[in-house]
């Protein structure tokens, strides 16, 4: 199989057009064509020689992959589904918001892996187990092959997979992203969301500077632990003190999400060690509904409740919003799409 | 001796391989650590460290942990070349995968045997219970000595061999085919992600509490 060019640094490009004894400058020119205009093909790659153009696609296919099927909500929400490697599959969510006249906003949420190791109680990528990682171009391809691309605003990573468990693809995905030789967007519309693999977390705090979203569920360890693995590894306090080490003082922001579930994480109590973990912290806490996937002991709380814990944490000063659930009637839950599509791979992790 | 990343070098007084492609690695204990805690690990600074469960007792002298080799792994391929007197790099201990002296059942997937190890040199055992799935016979590290003290609450599932004593099957049938779980233990889980989450939902559907199961991953 060729090798794909999308999702090849400028650097990186470099190499291959050196290696190939062309001029270095054709890499900036090829960058353009991947980047920054609207072809799908080396051969239309005009403004290079046309010897150039045959001898890039004797070893390298320009890499985009359509889309394999797109649900589409009532509310405008779009889910779709990407293929990546054999019988594997990934989904991302488009996101309109039309709250903004005149002015279109549309978030994308793209995924990270193919499945994930990190074993979340609540999550439905969980259960399909981890698959494969995805290469800085799978994870661009969701963008440049996504019919709305133009109207994008705004790139989230919280779509299936752990990030940071996959540091080098989603850095070199976010460099493209924000380089002026790539797509040019402003790293303040770029959101990367952990569970915190603290070492991950780190190295893309001081390489980068899009923002980051932590995935909190609670603030208390031993109630963590048991909505999310991570926890016995990487404990949270170290998670917020690695966090607080790092330099804030740029317009980079840091969010909190928290999933409510009923009668778990959503009382007196834990708002209380809320304020008191996040004392010093200019975030922001993002509440998000759960969308119960089967088999789970975990239910949501009730937009009440909701709007309780917002108003008492906004009263004690901290930026709370419970984010608006879009497209319900399709996302039964994030990776449920997936998962049903996913080809059980063969496999000799026997136990 | 600490150098930027928080890495120690210490000496390594033993690498064995006690079973096909796995090894026990042991090093001279230099710092203090909770039994279930795990250690970061490399050889040398340009290999990123991986994690490590330790696999000894909080008194022992020594501090182990037992590793597979995993195919092309950039660090494991390295470190089964390692000898007597090479020195490694470790982190500190840390971690929050820690025992308790709560009745709980242990349930494990190849190497993650080790965190429970360490529990079983270090704390009560009388109410503790050990469910052990491995390929083959030889996956059974320490058995006679855990047989000895946990006697027949220690259950070894074979899912490519079969022997005496022996449940022949993944762990994850003896599990479904167990018929009851008592739900006020406690369930602490360790191996791969794909052991973690299907053993969890085993357990879920035979009404353990999620609040009673707790998980370390080697992811
Ligand atoms: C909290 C924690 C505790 C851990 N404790 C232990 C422990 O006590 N003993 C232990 O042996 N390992 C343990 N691990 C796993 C360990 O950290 C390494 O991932 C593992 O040793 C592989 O490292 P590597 O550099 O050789 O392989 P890599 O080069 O990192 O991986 C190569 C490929 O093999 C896959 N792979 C990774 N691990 C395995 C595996 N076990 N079997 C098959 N394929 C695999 C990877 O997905 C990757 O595709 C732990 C991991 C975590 C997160
Ligand atoms: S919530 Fe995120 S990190 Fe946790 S299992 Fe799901 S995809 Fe992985």
């Amino acid at each position: 199989m060729k090798e794909r060019l999308l999702g090849k640094t400028l650097s990186e490009l470099e190499e291959i057009v050196i290696s190939l004894g062309l001029k270095k400058f054709v890499a900036k020119q090829i960058a353009d064509w991947l980047y920054k205009k609207n072809i799908s093909n080396i051969i239309e790659m005009r403004n290079l020689a046309k010897n150039t153009r045959e001898l890039l696609s004797e070893k390298y296919e320009f890499g985009l992959t359509a889309h394999q099927s797109v649900q589409v909500s009532i509310d405008g929400t779009k889910k779709y589904l990407f293929p990546a490697g054999k019988n594997q599959y990934i989904e991302s969510a488009y996101i309109p918001d039309e709250r903004l006249e005149g002015k279109s906003r549309a978030t994308l949420c793209v995924s990270s892996q193919v499945g994930c190791k990190m074993g979340c109680l609540f999550c439905m990528t969980a259960k399909q187990g981890f698959q494969a990682q995805l290469s800085s171009g799978e994870i661009l391809n969701q963008i440049r092959s996504l019919p709305e691309k133009d109207k994008l605003s705004n790139i989230v990573y919280m779509g299936m997979g752990e990030p940071f468990d996959n540091l080098d693809n989603v850095l070199r995905s976010v460099e493209i992203l924000t380089a002026d030789w790539g797509f040019a967007m402003s790293p303040k519309r770029i959101t990367v969301s952990t569970i915190g693999m603290i070492p991950g977390m780190i190295k893309f705090l001081e390489k980068s500077e899009a923002h980051l979203a932590v995935s909190l569920h609670s603030p208390f360890e031993e109630e963590r632990k048991k909505l999310m693995p991570i926890e016995n590894v990487y404990r949270l306090p170290k998670v917020l003190n690695a966090i607080k080490n790092m330099d804030w003082s740029g317009q980079r922001r840091i969010s909190f999400e928290y999933i409510m579930f009923k009668g778990v994480n959503d009382t007196e109590k834990h708002i209380k060690e809320l304020l008191k973990i996040l004392n010093g912290f200019k975030c922001r806490i993002n509440l998000l509904k759960f969308h119960p996937i089967p088999d789970s002991p975990l239910e949501s709380s009730d937009m009440r409740t909701m709007e309780w814990f917002r108003d008492q944490l906004k009263a004690k000063g901290v930026m709370t919003t419970i984010r608006a659930s879009r497209g319900e009637d399709i996302f039964a839950a994030c990776g449920l799409l997936s998962t049903k599509e996913l080809v059980k791979r063969k496999t000799n992790n026997d136990f | 001796m600490e150098n930027q990343k928080g890495l120690f070098s210490v000496e390594v007084v033993s690498n064995v391989e006690i079973s096909k492609g796995i090894f026990l690695l042991s090093v001279k204990r230099i710092h203090d650590f909770k039994a279930g805690q795990v250690i970061a690990l490399t050889v040398n600074d340009g290999i990123t460290p991986r994690l490590y469960s330790i696999c000894s007792g909080e008194e022992d002298e020594l501090l182990s942990i037992l590793y597979n080799i995993v195919p092309e792994g950039e660090l494991t391929r390295l470190m089964r070349m390692i000898k007597k007197g090479d020195t490694i790099k470790i982190s500190t201990p840390f971690g929050n995968f820690l025992g308790t002296d709560d009745s709980a059942y242990w349930i494990a997937a190849g190497t993650g045997l080790a965190p429970f190890y360490a529990m079983f040199k270090s704390a009560r055992t009388d109410n503790k219970y050990l469910i052990h799935g491995g390929r083959i016979l030889e996956s059974f590290y320490f058995q006679d000595e855990l047989m000895k003290e946990l006697r027949s609450r220690y259950v070894r599932c074979c899912s490519q061999q079969s022997g005496e004593g022996v449940y022949e099957g993944r762990l994850t049938n003896y599990l479904r085919e167990k018929a009851e779980f008592p739900l006020d233990h406690k369930y602490y889980l360790c191996g791969s992600s794909e052991m973690v989450v299907q053993t969890r939902d085993i357990l879920l559907s035979k009404n353990v509490p999620f609040e009673n199961i707790i998980a370390e991953i080697y992811f």
